[in-house]
C-alpha cells in the first residue's frame, strides 16, 4: 500500500522531466536537420493532399509544380528558363497537405520555416489559409507566393506586404469578366440564376457577380441564388429550384467534383437546355466532361490557364510534359503552380545574390517585376507590385468526335478586370469601375 | 402550386437517398450497439469500386445498361462484404466488451485508416461514370423535371427498406437479432451465439453502407472525403428517427427530406441549419428520437 | 493553502516547460502553445466524460473564445489579452448557462448529438455572416498583456506561450481540487449510478449543469489562447471534426488526472506534425492505427501508464 502510493510521485517527476526531455529532443533533431542544407534551395509546397479539393486542384497543382521543379534541375526549360537550378542551385521541395483548416496551416507554416528551414514556400488554394498565412509570412519574413487563392481580402489584410505575393487573379477578376462576357455574348438574357457552394468563395463570388451584373447589364433580374453545401454531391432539389425559377443564365462558382457533378446533372434533368451555364472555374473540367455539359456552356479559367493558356515556348513545353507524364493537358491549377514556381526561379535568377538568395532579395527581384510564363508575360502590377496583373478569359466549351475545346475565347485585360491599388474591389464595381481599360 | 409538387418530389427522393445511408448505421447500432463512424468510408468504398467498375465496364465498348446495373450491386455487395468482414474480424473482435464511446473512437480511427487506404488505391482524381444516370433520361412535368435514375433509387429504398424490415420481423435470423437487441445476456444464455450475429450483422450494416455509396456513384463525382460529409447527415437521421430503428430511420429520413426540400424552394440560405434544428427539435421533445426505445436507468 | 503532491509536480512542469521555451527552438514553443490552448478546451470534454458525458460539439465554446477574441479586437477595441479572455469566458458562460438547462436532460449518444447540432448551428451562423469573412474568417489584432507588447516573432509566441502556461497552472490546480471536492465527486457517482446519487440527497441536476458551464468556460479560455497564438480566427472552430478530435485526445490521455489531457495534446500534436512531414500523403492512416493501438494496448489513456501499477496493487 505504502509503496503504491508512492510510485506515482516519482512517476510524476518522471513524467515531467520526460516531457521535457522528449522537447528538447525534438529540438534538437530540429536543429540538427538544419545543418546539412548548403548547396540546395529548399521550397517549402503546400496544396491539399487530401479531401474533395486534392483531386481537382490540389495534386494536379503539385504535379504541375513537380514537372518545372524537375526541368528546372535539369535546366531543360525554354528561355529564359534555361539555366541549371535556381540561381545555380538545386530546387528541393519538401510537399504538405493544406488539409485541416487555418489553424493547423500556420503550425504547419512555422513548422515548414524553422524545422524544416525551407528558403521559400509557394502554397494555398484555399482562401481561409491565405488570409491566416499573409500576417505569419510578413512576421517571419519569409518570401511566400500564393499560387491560385482567390480572395479579394488578401493585400487588403496585410498593410504594406514585404514577403508575400501572388501570382495569380483574385476571384474579383473572375466574376467581373464573367459578367462582361455575358454583356457581349448574351445581351438579351433577362434571368438570372445563381448556384454557390456554401462558403466565403461561393458567397463573395456572387456578390462580385451580382455588384457587377448590375453595373453592365441593369436590365437583368437576378430571380434565385441556391447554395448547397461544400461536397453535397447531388443537387437534384437545387435544380428543381432553379427550374421553377426558369432563368436564361445560371452562374456558378462551384469548383471541381462539385461543379462537375452539377453540370452534368442539370444537363441530364433539362436545366442546360432552358438556360446558359457560366462556370467561372469549369476550365478544370474542360477534359473530364466528355460531352456532359451542352455545347455552348460558358467556362473560365482564373486567368489565362490550362486551355486557356496562350501559345509560347513555355506553355508549349508545358503542355507537352503534362500530357507526358500525366496523360492530359494541364487544367488551371496545374499551370497556375507552374506559373509560381517560375516566378521562384526568376526571382532567384535575378536576385543576384550569392548562394542561397535571402527572403528580402527575392522579394525585390519579383515586387513589380514582369517575368515570362506559361500564361505569357506576367507584370506584377497590383497591391504595390506584390500581386499579378493578368487578362481574364472566357470561353465556350464544344464537344464534338471526343474532342473538346473552346470556341468564342474572349479576353479582356487585367486592367478591365481588376481594380486599381488603393480601392477596395466592391466599391470599384459598385462606382462603375473608375479607371477601368478594356482595350 | 408547382412549388408544392416540386417540394413533395425532391422531398421524397432525398428521403429515399437519406434513408439508404443511414439504414445500414442504425442496423449496426440496433443490435451492436456500436455508433460506426466508418459507415461514411463504406458509402465512399461502395461509391469508388461502383465508379471505377463502370469505368472499366464503359471504355471497354459496354452499353448494356442492365449489364451496368449488375455491376453496380456486384462490385458494392461485394467490397461492402468483404471490407465489412474485414472491420469486424480483424479489429472489432478485439475491443468488444469496451465502452460505447471507446468503440466509436475504434470506429473513427477505421474511418481514418480506410480514408487513406482509398486514397492510396484510387487515387484523388474524381471519378465520374455519368453513363447510367444520363441514358435514363428523364420525364418532364410541366418546367420541372425528374430524372429517372433519381425514381429508381427511391425503388430501390423502399425495396431494400421492406426487405430490411421482412428480414428482422419475420425471419429466424431476425428473431435472434431482436432476441439480442432486447437482452444480449438472455439471449447469450438460451444459446445464442451472439459472435457470429455480430458478425453476419456488421457485414449486412457495412453492405448497405457500400450500396448507398453504389448506387450514387454515378450522380456524383466521386471524390476524396466523400465519406467524411455524409456520416454526420446519416448520424443525425438515425438520432432524429430513434437509435437502431428502421421505421426510425424510415420516418426520420423522410422528415428531413421535407423539411430540407422546403427551405431549398422558399428559403435557400437557411438550408445549412434545416438538418440540425430539425434533429434538436425532435430530441427536445422526444428526447430518444421518434421511435428510440427508452432504455430504464439502473438503480 | 497546503500543496498537495499533484500540485507540486503540475507547478514543478510548468516552471520545466517555461525554462525550456527559452532553449528550444521556435517551432516547438508556438506547437507547445497549441497544445496547451487544445488541451485545455479537451479538459472539458474530460469533466464532461467524468460525469458519463461524451460531447461532440465542444468546439462551440472553443469557438465562442475565440471570436469573443477576434471580435473584441477588432470592433470593441480591446486588445489587452486578458480581457479579451475574459469577454470570451463572460460570453461563453451566458451561452452555456441557457444550453446547461436544455443539453444535461440528455445522456449518451442524445447529449454527444444535441451538443454536435449546437455547435453546428453556430457553424452555419458563422458560415452565413459575410461580413465576418465567413468560411474565410479574419484576423486577430495585435495585442498587449497588462501594458505590455510582446512584439511580433520569436518574443510573442514566447510570451504567447507563457500566458498560455499560466492559464493552464491556474486551471489544472483549480481542476484538480475540483475534481476532489464534493461537486467533483458527485460527477463520477452520477456515471456511476445516477438514480443512487439521487437517494443521497444530491441533485444531479445541478451537479451537471454547474460541471457543464464550468467545462464551458475552460474550453473557452482553450479557444481564446488558440485565436491569441495563431492570430486568426475561421468558422472551421466550431465544426463537429473539431469536436471529435478533442474527444479523440480526451481519450487518448485518459480521465485519471488533470495533466492527462495536456500530454495527450502534445503527444496528438507531434505524431501529427510529424506524421505529415514523414507521410504527406497517409498520415491519417498513421493517426488512425496510432489511435487504435492506444485504445488495444492502454485502454485507459496514456496516463494509465503512470498509474499502472497502482491499480493493481489496490
Amino acid at each position: 500500500m505504502k509503496n503504491s502510493n508512492q510510485r506515482p510521485i516519482w512517476q510524476k517527476t518522471l513524467l515531467g522531466t520526460a516531457t521535457s526531455v522528449a522537447m528538447a529532443s525534438v529540438g534538437v533533431m530540429g536543429m540538427a536537420a538544419t545543418a546539412s542544407a548548403e548547396e540546395s534551395f529548399k521550397l517549402g509546397f503546400v496544396t491539399f493532399l487530401s479531401g474533395g479539393a486534392s483531386g481537382p486542384f490540389g495534386v494536379p497543382a503539385a504535379q504541375g509544380a513537380e514537372i518545372v521543379i524537375k526541368a528546372i534541375n535539369e535546366g531543360s526549360l525554354p528561355a529564359p528558363y534555361n539555366t541549371k537550378g535556381v540561381n545555380g542551385l538545386t530546387l528541393e521541395s519538401v510537399v504538405v497537405d493544406e488539409a485541416g483548416g487555418p489553424t493547423k496551416q500556420v503550425e504547419e507554416y512555422r513548422n515548414l520555416v524553422q524545422r524544416q528551414d525551407v528558403d521559400a514556400v509557394i502554397g494555398y488554394i484555399s482562401s481561409g489559409d491565405c488570409l491566416a498565412i499573409g500576417p505569419v509570412a510578413e512576421e517571419m519574413k519569409m518570401f511566400t507566393i500564393a499560387f491560385d487563392c482567390g480572395t479579394s481580402r488578401l493585400f487588403q489584410e496585410i498593410e504594406d506586404p514585404q514577403y508575400m505575393f501572388r501570382t495569380g487573379l483574385d476571384a474579383v477578376a473572375d466574376n467581373v469578366g464573367a459578367a462582361r462576357y455575358l454583356a457581349e455574348t448574351r445581351p438579351d438574357a433577362v434571368r438570372i440564376a445563381g448556384i454557390q457552394q456554401n462558403y466565403a468563395w461561393g458567397q463573395d463570388s456572387w456578390q462580385d457577380f451580382t455588384l457587377a451584373m448590375a453595373q453592365l447589364m441593369p436590365e437583368a433580374e437576378i430571380v434565385n441564388n441556391q447554395t448547397p453545401q461544400l461536397f453535397q454531391g447531388s443537387y437534384s432539389t437545387e435544380i428543381s429550384a432553379l427550374q421553377t425559377q426558369r432563368p436564361d443564365i445560371v452562374h456558378s462558382s462551384m469548383w471541381g467534383g462539385d461543379m462537375e457533378s452539377f453540370t452534368a446533372q442539370a444537363n441530364v434533368r433539362g436545366l442546360l437546355s432552358q438556360a446558359t451555364a457560366i462556370l467561372t472555374t469549369g476550365e478544370s473540367g474542360l477534359h473530364r466532361f466528355d460531352g456532359q455539359a451542352p455545347n455552348g456552356t460558358i467556362l473560365g479559367g482564373r486567368g489565362p490557364f490550362g486551355g486557356f493558356m496562350p501559345e509560347n515556348d513555355l506553355s508549349e513545353w508545358f503542355t507537352k510534359a503534362y500530357v507526358a507524364e500525366h496523360g492530359t493537358p494541364p487544367s488551371y491549377p496545374a499551370s497556375k503552380a507552374a506559373q509560381a514556381v517560375l516566378a521562384l526561379k526568376f526571382a532567384a535568377d535575378s536576385s543576384g545574390a550569392e548562394g542561397v538568395p535571402s527572403s528580402e532579395q527575392l522579394a525585390a527581384a519579383l515586387k513589380g517585376a514582369e517575368f515570362e510564363s506559361v500564361s505569357g508575360t506576367v507584370r506584377m502590377a497590383l497591391a504595390g507590385g506584390h500581386q499579378a496583373l493578368q487578362p481574364m478569359s472566357y470561353g465556350e466549351y464544344h464537344f464534338e468526335n471526343g474532342e473538346a475545346e473552346l470556341r468564342n475565347v474572349r479576353s479582356y485585360s487585367g486592367e478591365c478586370v481588376s481594380a486599381p491599388d488603393g480601392y477596395n474591389a466592391q466599391q470599384w464595381i459598385k462606382e462603375g469601375f473608375p479607371g477601368v481599360d478594356c482595350n | 402550386m408547382l412549388t408544392v409538387w416540386a417540394i413533395l418530389i425532391d422531398g421524397f427522393i432525398y428521403a429515399s437517398w437519406l434513408f439508404l445511408v443511414a439504414a445500414g448505421l442504425t442496423v449496426i447500432y440496433g443490435v451492436m450497439r456500436i455508433l460506426n463512424m466508418a459507415h461514411g468510408s463504406l458509402y465512399a468504398l461502395g461509391a469508388y469500386a461502383a465508379a471505377s467498375a463502370l469505368g472499366w465496364y464503359y471504355s471497354g465498348g459496354g452499353e448494356n445498361l442492365a449489364m451496368a446495373f449488375a455491376i453496380i450491386a456486384a462490385s458494392a455487395i461485394l467490397i461492402g462484404a468483404l471490407t465489412g468482414l474485414a472491420i469486424e474480424r480483424g479489429i472489432l473482435k478485439l475491443m468488444y466488451g469496451r465502452d460505447e464511446i471507446l468503440m466509436l473512437l475504434i470506429t473513427f480511427a477505421v474511418l481514418l485508416i480506410l480514408e487513406d487506404v482509398m486514397k492510396l488505391i484510387w487515387g484523388t482524381t474524381p471519378y465520374f461514370a455519368y453513363q447510367p444516370y444520363a441514358a435514363l433520361g428523364r420525364i418532364n412535368i410541366d418546367v420541372l423535371t425528374v430524372s429517372r435514375y433519381d425514381l429508381l433509387v427511391l425503388v430501390v429504398s423502399v425495396v431494400i427498406g421492406v426487405g430490411l424490415w421482412f428480414w428482422l420481423e419475420r425471419t429466424k435470423i431476425g428473431k435472434i437479432l431482436r432476441s439480442i437487441i432486447h437482452d444480449r445476456e438472455v439471449s447469450e444464455a438460451m444459446g445464442v451465439n451472439v459472435r457470429r450475429m455480430f458478425t453476419i450483422t456488421f457485414m449486412i450494416g457495412a453492405t448497405l453502407g457500400a450500396i448507398a455509396g453504389g448506387i450514387t456513384a454515378p450522380i456524383i463525382s466521386v471524390v476524396p472525403g466523400l465519406g467524411i460529409e455524409v456520416i454526420v447527415l446519416a448520424f443525425a437521421v438515425v438520432v432524429t428517427g430513434g437509435l437502431g430503428s428502421i421505421t426510425g430511420a424510415a420516418v426520420g429520413a423522410v422528415i428531413v427530406g421535407l423539411a430540407r426540400a422546403t427551405s431549398i424552394h422558399t428559403m435557400p440560405e437557411l438550408e445549412l441549419f434545416i438538418i440540425y434544428a430539425v434533429m434538436a427539435g425532435v430530441l427536445i421533445f422526444r428526447p430518444h428520437g421518434l421511435f428510440g426505445q427508452v432504455i430504464a436507468r439502473k438503480i | 493553502m497546503i500543496l498537495g503532491k499533484s500540485e507540486i509536480a503540475l507547478i514543478g512542469a510548468a516552471v520545466a516547460i517555461a525554462l525550456a521555451s527559452l532553449v528550444v527552438p521556435n517551432w516547438l514553443v508556438f506547437t507547445a502553445t497549441l497544445a496547451i490552448s487544445t488541451a485545455l478546451v479537451v479538459m472539458g470534454v474530460v469533466m464532461l466524460m467524468r460525469a458519463g458525458l461524451v460531447s461532440f460539439g465542444q468546439g462551440l465554446f472553443y469557438c465562442l473564445g475565440g471570436y469573443a477574441v477576434g471580435l473584441g479586437g477588432r470592433y470593441l477595441g480591446i486588445t489587452d489579452a486578458l480581457l479579451l479572455i475574459v469577454l470570451g469566458v463572460a460570453v461563453t458562460v451566458g451561452v452555456a448557462m441557457i444550453l446547461g438547462l436544455l443539453v444535461t436532460r440528455y445522456r449518451e449518444i442524445f447529449f454527444a448529438m444535441l451538443s454536435l447540432a449546437f455547435s453546428m448551428i453556430l457553424y452555419g451562423l458563422l458560415v452565413k455572416s459575410h461580413g465576418l469573412g465567413s468560411t474565410d474568417g479574419f484576423g486577430v489584432v495585435d495585442w498587449t498583456i497588462l501594458g505590455f507588447s510582446p512584439g511580433s516573432g520569436e518574443s510573442s509566441s514566447r510570451t504567447a506561450l507563457l500566458l498560455a502556461l499560466g492559464l493552464a497552472l491556474g486551471i489544472a490546480l483549480f481542476l484538480n481540487r475540483y475534481f476532489r471536492s464534493s461537486l467533483g465527486l458527485a460527477c463520477e457517482a452520477i456515471r456511476e449510478n445516477e438514480v443512487r446519487v439521487e437517494y443521497m440527497g444530491v441533485s444531479r441536476k445541478q451537479v451537471l449543469y454547474i460541471n457543464y458551464v464550468i467545462a464551458a468556460a475552460v474550453g473557452s479560455i482553450g479557444g481564446s489562447m488558440t485565436a491569441l497564438a495563431a492570430g486568426h480566427v475561421d468558422p472551421t472552430m466550431a465544426y463537429w471534426t473539431i469536436s471529435g478530435e478533442f474527444v479523440f485526445i480526451a481519450i487518448l490521455g485518459g480521465t485519471g488526472h488533470v495533466a492527462a489531457p495536456f500530454i495527450a495534446a502534445l503527444i496528438f500534436t507531434l505524431v501529427r506534425t510529424y506524421a505529415i512531414e514523414l507521410a504527406p500523403n497517409a498520415w491519417q492512416m498513421i493517426l488512425g492505427i496510432v489511435l487504435l493501438l492506444i485504445i488495444l494496448f492502454l485502454p485507459k489513456g496514456i496516463w494509465s501508464l503512470f498509474t499502472r501499477k497502482k491499480g493493481v496493487a489496490s
